[in-house]
């Protein structure tokens, strides 16, 4: 038997923020006190976590009851650079992934080379039919995919086939 | 008669027998047999029948290219046609067939083919059956068909599971034998990341089979050295029974791992599908030995020389007692040592070669064994196996010299380099003259991303022979040092592609090339005469390597045959194309996990569980479901949607809107942006308002709408259709990313952020008065307005917008809220009987009001003018997407199919896509028609039939009556009216 | 299957991580456009068997567009680059001249 635990997680606070990221910096990492993210990575300070998603765009991970004040507060802090912050936390659906099979079940199904990315790395890609996005969270994974999607990844991950068990 | 020897077998375990069956009788194995070499230990030499002539066939192979032992193999949920028994490995309980015979294997009907088969050769169906041409379709097709084909196919769904892996190296090797395993320690030393993979289930290939000595050690030891030595390496992961299907554009390489196959243990998946991305593929893949062309080459107990060996050494199997070989190189006296060595007398070798005198030749020569050289086989005897030959000289017609006895006739025509890898994405090959094989020419590799070659050959794959030859030629491929191997000198190959050289019709008509699709030499000369010339056009007429062997032991001595009849040379003739799977591979290893509940995706809104819970029919929209109707029990679907549209248009009516797209655009060039996008003026919306709006292509054609409502100055939210959400956002992005990069503008797609709710008829208003909170009267939420507020305790954001002609307000609210906010609707619904409706209530009710759907009335030919929404284009604009290519002659025709309304005279509903019926032919003689239906529907508010269409100048003909083709009956007559069958006032929705 | 580079995340992904966009460095004709140039800019497009400048876009990963100098024979890829260019960067024609076999 394959050892794999898949937890469906209740929502996180979700942030979207687009912008240039050399003018906005400042302001993100003053409000969420996260550094801004290199590309592809991820940053902590706490609880909260900015995800590097695009060259002009991040994501704020955070509590769910805070990501609409932090939202505001951050659209404030930008005045009027030319920046977009939504709150984008019941857009997904969160899975918790642990176990010795965890990698191996995401490998069955997205076309990513694991030995080659980062402890702090962010991965959007393919997961059979859907996006997803990965990244390491302690000794298992974080996964997210849209929420209308959320079973069918479930089903995914639960019936993923591992090499190792 | 076929046996079991009494010792040998290096791969079966006398310890462990096994019990199977083949055609309902139980027979008896070991442990490490293949059904092949089961049978043949059996003494069950016929295993098939050829697919065209039904003549009985034994196994002629020994592995891969095998194309005559092909059996349908398992039960039930868990049977699959055509598996070859050379490969597939015997296991307690397993249960085989035979196919292509009927009644049974050894008597079979179709056999009558073969003895006609004068009258059928190469192209004779496409010949005979083409006239009278009616009865093609009725008469000659089923029959054919029914008549054609191998296996039958599975009855019952799959029972097995598959699974799919994604994997990442530097270096994929492709072969376990020695050659593929000094390219693995190699590369693996060098600190790689390597795959090595063997297709089959021992390893070290045939250097081990016949029993060379490496570094001074047996072969075999040398083998299990190398293989420890390599598990002990953490960056080299090596799989078994696992081969290489295929190679793909930029590395990309195809593994099928077969997992469950060999055992009686069918827990877990039966394959897993390697989707292998490696930085260079080395491809150690061996070489398949090539048949020798003489007259009844096919009879059961004729086989390659090396499948003989391989039978004796390595699962101790005798063919039979007495072997003829017949060869045109060194290479089968090999075969004669391992017979003589088992006990089992060679009568004579026929050597075409007027002289050899290599050393084992002499050694064979010194062993008593009769060497004639410069002779052929004339001719093979005995029917369902083989009673004797008679020889002939190889340099003449055929005339016989004498006749030998013998149950057995080991042929090698040379070997052919196992290239398909290496040519899968197009490595060239050269022919060597010397060798008499097609080799890969490394000049030529297939390239990759960065240009340079990715695949290399090596050993026997690259035409390297003997092992100290492979062994020379992997070390070089793969800068390494060749372990110690004492070279064995073999004398020249004398090329033989008929036997005997001048044989005439009759002996040709014999001289089987394609055992598995009945393609002879003389099949081959027919299509050369009838002007065939291309080895593929030859090909495909004959089907000379269509089979599913797909021509591994045919295509050289074909094209030979084609090169000979065509007086040309066989490099000037050129090989097939080598396309991948090197074997068949299951299409359940394709699909992977995607089957059952996973095959798609499927979206579900978050009110889904309670629409299932509520018996809903679904209705798929791209990939989300939305219910169609909410039928009640006993209610069909129509008589739900006439419920569900009467209880909207009377009282209320709720609708999960939440499939729709929202787009957030926001920015200080939003506006602008805005502009480009829609054909309407959206820059001069004011905050707070909504505006519905037309997307079109840059061709002009309409190809989304949707309701806008301007947030504030520099933000707008755009609604999308259901389906077109996300290639909405894409294409925003793509004008934003890669024309207006200098825009300031974001698009953000936040359709999955919000569930959406429209509550719609008479009563909308009250129940949200119901529920209390924000003012959502007429005063303060005008039609075409929204307002952020609370109702019920959810903030949300309130649309007054309609799709239905009735008052209505769509509510947003986050999407964890969505159920909660639905269900609160519907409890302070309940006093004005709140009925949800579905997709098809909202159909009819927006097909009442004239309203256009896109897909309906629209299929990417239709401009915006065409559906009279000429309102909904500024002329003001400069320019706007689409613009340009309105402008265009085409739409501006006065004949140009315009959107009208159909009222029918007899008030049945039109019937879908029903054309209008012009006067007149066209030029193609067929009924002229002057339009379409759009949409039809039953109106359960008019009474009566309802239909929107495109119609000739459509909007000048109002109260015209048009005929409608109606399928098997007579042609149905409608009015042309108004596209607006309902409150055309719109006095319903703006209250 | 491809493989190409993300220019604006710089992750090397497969085909099925992408969306094609065809042709690169097309140039929009508006209202003003005759009849001939809008033509060419809806409809003619390369074929050409050799080196083709492509666009592609990072569906399933950053979501952005990049184009790509690609040879639609040997499939050789002499680079990628972002969007907002109007024509193939010196050091990609650059490439492309050295590499091309004549």
């Amino acid at each position: 038997m394959s050892d794999l635990t898949v937890e469906r997680l209740p929502p996180l606070g979700m942030v979207t923020i687009r912008g240039e990221l050399s003018k906005i910096g400042d302001a993100i990492v003053g409000e969420t006190g996260c550094a801004v993210p290199a590309p592809r990575m991820s940053e902590r300070s706490g609880e909260r976590q900015l995800l590097w998603m695009s060259p002009d765009e991040l994501m704020l991970v955070c509590e769910y009851g805070e990501a609409g004040a932090t939202a505001d507060a951050l659209t404030a802090r930008f005045g009027d650079a030319f920046a977009t912050v939504v709150n984008t936390s019941d857009a997904r659906q969160v899975f918790a992934l642990s176990g010795q099979h965890a990698e191996d079940a995401l490998a069955s199904l997205m076309p990513v080379d694991f030995a080659r990315m980062k402890a702090e790395e962010v991965r959007r890609t393919r997961m059979a039919q859907i996006p997803a996005a990965i990244w390491r969270e302690g000794e298992g994974w974080r996964l997210i995919c849209f929420r209308s999607v959320a079973t069918y990844a479930e089903d995914l991950l639960r019936g993923a086939k591992t090499v190792g068990g | 008669m076929s046996r079991r020897l009494k010792i040998g077998g290096r791969l079966i375990d006398r310890s462990r027998p096994v019990t199977f069956t083949f055609d309902g009788r139980e027979l008896r194995g070991y442990a490490g047999d293949t059904l092949a070499s089961a049978l043949l230990a059996n003494g069950r030499m016929v295993m098939g029948r050829s697919f065209k002539y039904h003549r009985p066939r034994s196994v002629v192979g020994a592995g891969p290219e095998e194309p005559n032992a092909l059996m349908g193999v398992g039960e039930g949920a868990r049977f699959e046609p055509n598996r070859r028994a050379t490969l597939q490995e015997v296991y307690e309980g397993l249960t085989a067939r035979s196919q292509n015979a009927w009644p049974s294997l050894g008597l079979d009907i179709g056999r009558m083919n073969d003895y006609g088969s004068r009258f059928l050769p190469a192209g004779f169906y496409y010949k005979t059956f083409i006239h009278p041409r009616p009865l093609w379709k009725h008469v000659f097709e089923p029959f054919i068909r029914k008549a054609a084909g191998l296996g039958a196919a599975p009855e019952q769904a799959d029972a097995d599971t598959y699974a799919h892996r994604y994997a990442y190296c530097d270096t994929l090797i492709a072969g376990g034998g020695v050659a593929g395993l000094l390219a693995a320690k190699a590369a693996g030393e060098a600190g790689e990341r390597v795959m090595l993979v063997e297709s089959r289930a021992d390893w070290g290939g045939r250097s081990v089979t016949d029993g060379a000595e490496i570094d001074g050690k047996a072969a075999d030891t040398w083998v299990k050295d190398i293989l420890q030595h390599l598990d002990g390496m953490e960056n080299v992961v090596r799989m078994s029974r696992c081969e290489a299907s295929g190679v793909y554009d930029h590395g990309y390489v195809l593994c099928t791992e077969n997992l469950t196959d060999h055992t009686s243990h069918k827990d877990g998946p039966r394959e897993r599908l390697w989707r292998v991305r490696a930085g260079r593929v080395v491809a150690a893949t061996g070489a398949i030995e090539r048949p020798l062309s003489f007259a009844g080459n096919d009879v059961p107990g004729v086989l390659l020389a090396s499948a003989l060996r391989d039978y004796v050494v390595n699962h101790a199997v005798s063919m039979g007692e007495r072997t003829v070989i017949v060869t045109n190189n060194d290479d089968a006296y090999r075969t004669a040592k391992v017979l003589l060595k088992a006990g089992l007398r060679v009568p004579a070798i026929l050597d075409v070669r007027s002289a050899a005198g290599s050393a084992i030749v002499n050694e064979v020569k010194a062993m008593g064994v009769a060497v004639h050289h410069g002779r052929g086989i004339a001719k093979v005897h005995g029917d369902d196996r083989v009673t004797g030959v008679s020889v002939c000289l190889q340099a003449g017609e055929g005339h016989v010299m004498q006749e030998i006895r013998c149950d057995c006739v080991a042929m090698s025509g040379g070997w052919s380099p196992v290239v398909h890898l290496w040519s899968h994405c197009g490595g060239k090959l050269w022919w060597d003259e010397v060798r008499a094989m097609f080799r890969p020419d490394p000049d030529n590799p297939p390239s990759g991303a960065d240009g340079q070659g990715f695949v290399t050959a090596i050993g026997a794959a690259s035409g390297a022979l003997t092992t100290a030859e492979v062994l020379a030629d992997a070390a070089e491929a793969m800068d390494t040092e060749a372990p110690v191997c004492v070279a064995e000198e073999e004398g020249p190959i004398q090329p033989v592609w008929i036997m005997p050289e001048a044989a005439g019709p009759k002996l040709r008509t014999k001289m089987w090339l394609d055992f598995q699709n009945d393609v002879k030499v003389s099949d081959v000369r027919l299509a050369a005469q009838e002007g065939f010339e291309s080895v593929e056009h030859a090909k495909r007429y004959t089907t000379l390597g269509m089979a599913t062997d797909q021509g591994k032991l045919s295509n050289i001595n074909g094209l030979a045959v084609l090169a000979d009849r065509l007086d040309t040379t066989i490099p000037q003739v050129g090989t097939t194309t080598f396309r991948p799977p090197y074997t068949p591979v299951t299409i359940g290893t394709l699909a992977g996990e995607a089957r059952g509940v996973v095959f798609q995706p499927l979206r579900r809104t978050p009110m889904h569980d309670w629409h299932e819970a509520q018996g809903a029919y679904w209705e798929p929209v791209g990939h989300w479901r939305r219910p169609y109707c909410y039928p009640k029990d006993g209610e069909s679907h129509d008589e739900a949607v006439t419920r569900e549209i009467r209880a909207t248009r009377n009282s209320l009516g709720l609708l999960d809107a939440s499939t729709l797209g929202k787009i957030l655009v926001r920015g200080p060039d939003a506006a602008k942006f805005m502009d480009m996008l829609y054909t309407n003026m959206m820059s001069s919306l004011k905050p707070g308002r909504c505006r519905y709006g037309l997307m079109c292509d840059e061709q002009g054609f309409l190809m989304d709408d949707g309701v806008v409502a301007r947030i504030d100055d520099q933000t707008f939210l755009c609604h999308t259709t259901t389906g077109g959400a996300d290639r909405i956002h894409g294409w925003m992005e793509d004008w934003l990313q890669c024309e207006w990069w200098d825009w300031k503008v974001h698009a953000i797609n936040v359709t999955e952020q919000f569930a959406q709710i429209a509550v719609v008829g008479p009563n909308a208003r009250k129940v949200l008065e119901k529920l209390g909170g924000m003012d959502v009267s007429a005063e303060m939420l005008p039609f075409m307005a929204w307002a952020d507020g609370t109702l019920g305790g959810f903030d949300l954001r309130a649309y007054r917008i309609s799709f239905s002609g009735e008052l209505s307000y769509e509510l947003a609210v986050p999407a964890t809220q969505g159920l909660a906010l639905w269900e609160a609707l519907i409890a302070a619904g309940a006093e004005f009987g709140v009925t949800p409706y579905g997709t098809e209530a909202l159909h009819v009710m927006r097909a009442e009001k004239g309203f256009i759907m896109i897909g309906d009335e629209t299929d990417g030919t239709v401009v915006p003018q065409d559906l009279g929404l000429d309102w909904a284009i500024s002329k003001k604009k400069e320019d706007f997407l689409g613009k340009r290519g309105q402008q265009r002659s085409e739409f501006q025709k006065a004949d140009r199919w315009k959107l009208v309304g159909l009222e029918t005279i007899d008030g049945k509903p039109l019937e879908e896509g029903a054309y209008a019926i012009g006067e007149g032919r066209n030029a193609n003689g067929q009924q002229r028609v002057q339009g379409r239906v759009t949409s039809t529907y039953m109106s359960p508010t008019l009474g009566r039939g309802i239909a929107m269409g495109l119609i000739e100048r459509g909007s000048e003909r109002m109260g015209e009556t048009v005929r409608f083709s109606r399928i098997g009956q007579g042609p149905q007559e409608a009015r042309i009216v108004n596209t607006v069958f309902f409150d055309p006032e719109g006095e319903k929705a703006n209250v | 299957m491809l493989l190409l580079t993300c220019p604006c995340c710089g992750l090397s992904v497969e085909e099925t991580e992408l969306a094609p966009g065809g042709e690169a460095h097309l140039k929009r004709v508006g209202p003003d456009g005759s009849d001939t140039s809008f033509e060419q800019y809806l409809f003619k497009r390369e074929n050409r068997k050799g080196v083709h400048f492509e666009r592609w876009r990072h569906a399933y990963g950053c979501g952005k567009w990049f184009l790509a100098a690609r040879d639609t024979a040997t499939l050789e890829v002499f680079g990628t680059y972002p969007a907002q260019t109007t024509e193939p960067p010196a050091e990609i024609r650059m490439k492309i001249e050295k590499g091309s076999r004549g």
